[in-house]
């Protein structure tokens, strides 16, 4: 099997061009669990971790472009502030240890409906950068990325080079159901974004469909509803907006029945999750206007 | 240490050379003996006979070792099979359990699901290369001495994963030492002293 190290960018796209079959890896934490097990034969690896710039983020025009070697505990140590969503959602991912190794860029390559940082990618409004030698670069949506179960919509000669997203200017929260506290596949997950200089809201659904996704009908509703410019109002939410928003999300999810939990489960904690976040959200949202009143 | 074995990065030459090498092999599985014998003589060559291991020059305990491997070796695999060091153990092979947890440049990683062949001219420290001699390291004279253990199995990866995350975090909370250690499992649920054992070396006091 071939083993691929390129050290720059142009060399890395010129590899896959050459062999498509190739696996692209960075920290490898998904990957190789599938080769241990003789899952997965691929016909060549690609060593992305040798190409530097990769593994850099930078800020431009109030916006952020993060490489896709950058691992999750980099994320949560050098973006929390910026990426509160995504960086709540790093810090569930595996154990400290594969956090020091996996990164955003093989999650979104797995494409797995499961994966930790779509829902945060999705609600965050985030654009993924991909490239190859033939056609150079496209920006897709986070929402237009994913296709199916581990299916995305990376071309074969394609790799990916870094995601794209706006640092946040309201709260952003993540949630996620697992057997315990650690070392969990999410058994369903939910991320919520309030974009109040836009009034808008932005959702993720994760691991309760063929692939992430966002809850449109719940999003519209909720900006809706937001009481966004007194947000000092005493009441708060009216239950009956916290209650309508979870039903909406738990609507938008397809959930099956497998070996973490059940459909109706799913559709329920996804309920629970919404209205919780948004909760928070929007605690922190009156919080904020408080502190500026 | 021994500079003079270290290796480049491989020159876009060298790594194009070998994907052409790939995909020559290919084609003399599928295609007419045409196609064969239409390759560079080089490819042809080695398509017959496809190079099946890639050498790899790492610095681990801080010694320089050199060694050819399959490029679908673990790390965990290189570690104890080739280099004889079988302090990281192969506890689930999937990166669930934290058993073969080594020290990368100083930061905690799991090598049972990375491949040898990433970490050319790389820094790795297994347990055995935390002590000074018979000195042992604060981290395992704390397990030594809040009896962070039962059967052992575990002990390696907990201790080197305790010294990471002492790095990462000098003075960890007994909530953070909980969730931080979360990544290694112990089967005897050695747990509550394996938490006395990480508090007591962040302490100073081991």
């Amino acid at each position: 099997m071939a083993f691929l190290r390129p050290t720059t960018w142009p060399e890395a796209l010129a590899a896959k061009a050459e062999l498509p079959g190739a696996v692209p890896i960075q920290g490898g934490t998904d990957v190789m669990v599938e080769i241990n097990f003789d899952v997965r034969r691929p016909e060549a690896l690609l060593d992305l971790t040798r190409v530097a710039e990769l593994a850099r983020w930078s800020e431009t025009g109030g916006r952020l472009r993060v490489g896709a070697g950058v691992p999750y505990s980099r994320v949560i140590g050098e973006l929390g502030d910026r990426l509160p969503g995504l960086a709540q959602a790093s810090r569930t991912v595996g154990s400290p240890q594969i956090r020091n190794r996996g990164t955003v860029g093989g999650n979104l390559g797995a494409a797995s409906p499961a994966g930790d940082s779509h829902p945060p990618l999705l609600a965050g409004g985030a654009v993924i950068e991909v490239e190859s030698a033939a056609r150079g670069v496209r920006m897709i949506p986070a929402e237009e990325f994913y296709l199916g179960v581990k299916r995305s919509a990376l071309e074969p000669d394609e790799l990916i080079r870094a995601f794209h997203a706006e640092p946040a200017t309201g709260p952003q929260y993540f949630s996620k159901v697992g057997t315990r506290n650690a070392m969990v596949i999410a058994v369903c997950s939910f991320a919520l974004a309030l974009h109040p200089a836009e009034r808008r809201v932005g959702t993720g659904i994760g691991s309760a469909a063929p692939t992430p996704l966002r809850a449109r009908a719940a999003e519209e509703f909720l900006a809706a509803e937001l009481d966004w410019a007194a947000g000092l109002a005493p009441a708060g939410l009216a239950p009956g907006v916290l209650a309508r928003f979870g039903e909406l999300v738990s609507e938008a999810a397809a959930p099956i029945d497998d070996v973490r939990g059940t459909a109706g489960y799913r559709r329920h904690a996804l309920a629970v999750m919404a209205r919780r976040t948004l909760t928070w959200a929007w605690n922190d949202y009156r919080k904020a206007r408080e502190q500026c009143a | 240490m021994d500079e003079t074995t270290r290796e480049s990065p491989p020159s876009r030459r060298a790594f194009l050379s070998r994907s052409l090498t790939a995909g020559a092999g290919l084609a003399a599985l599928g295609g007419t003996g045409t196609a064969t014998a239409a390759a560079p003589a080089v490819a042809a060559a080695a398509a017959v006979d496809p190079p099946e291991t890639l050498p790899v020059s790492l610095t681990v305990n801080g010694r320089r070792r050199t060694l050819r491997t399959d490029p679908r070796t673990s790390l965990l695999d290189a570690l104890r099979e080739d280099l004889g060091l079988t302090g990281p153990k192969k506890g689930c092979n999937q990166g669930a359990c934290g058993a073969c947890t080594v020290l990368l440049d100083g930061t905690r990683i799991l090598s049972c699901i990375t491949f040898a062949v990433m970490f050319e001219g790389a820094e790795i420290t297994t347990v055995e290369g935390l002590a000074d001699g018979d000195r042992l390291h604060p981290v395992q004279r704390a397990f030594v001495e809040h009896d962070g253990f039962q059967c052992g199995f575990c002990t390696s990866g907990q201790i080197t994963s305790a010294v990471g995350l002492l790095a990462e975090n000098p003075r960890p909370s007994t909530a953070e030492i909980k969730e931080l250690m979360s990544g290694n499992l112990c089967r005897c649920a050695a747990y509550p002293n394996i938490v006395a054992a990480v508090e007591s070396a962040a302490e100073g006091r081991s």
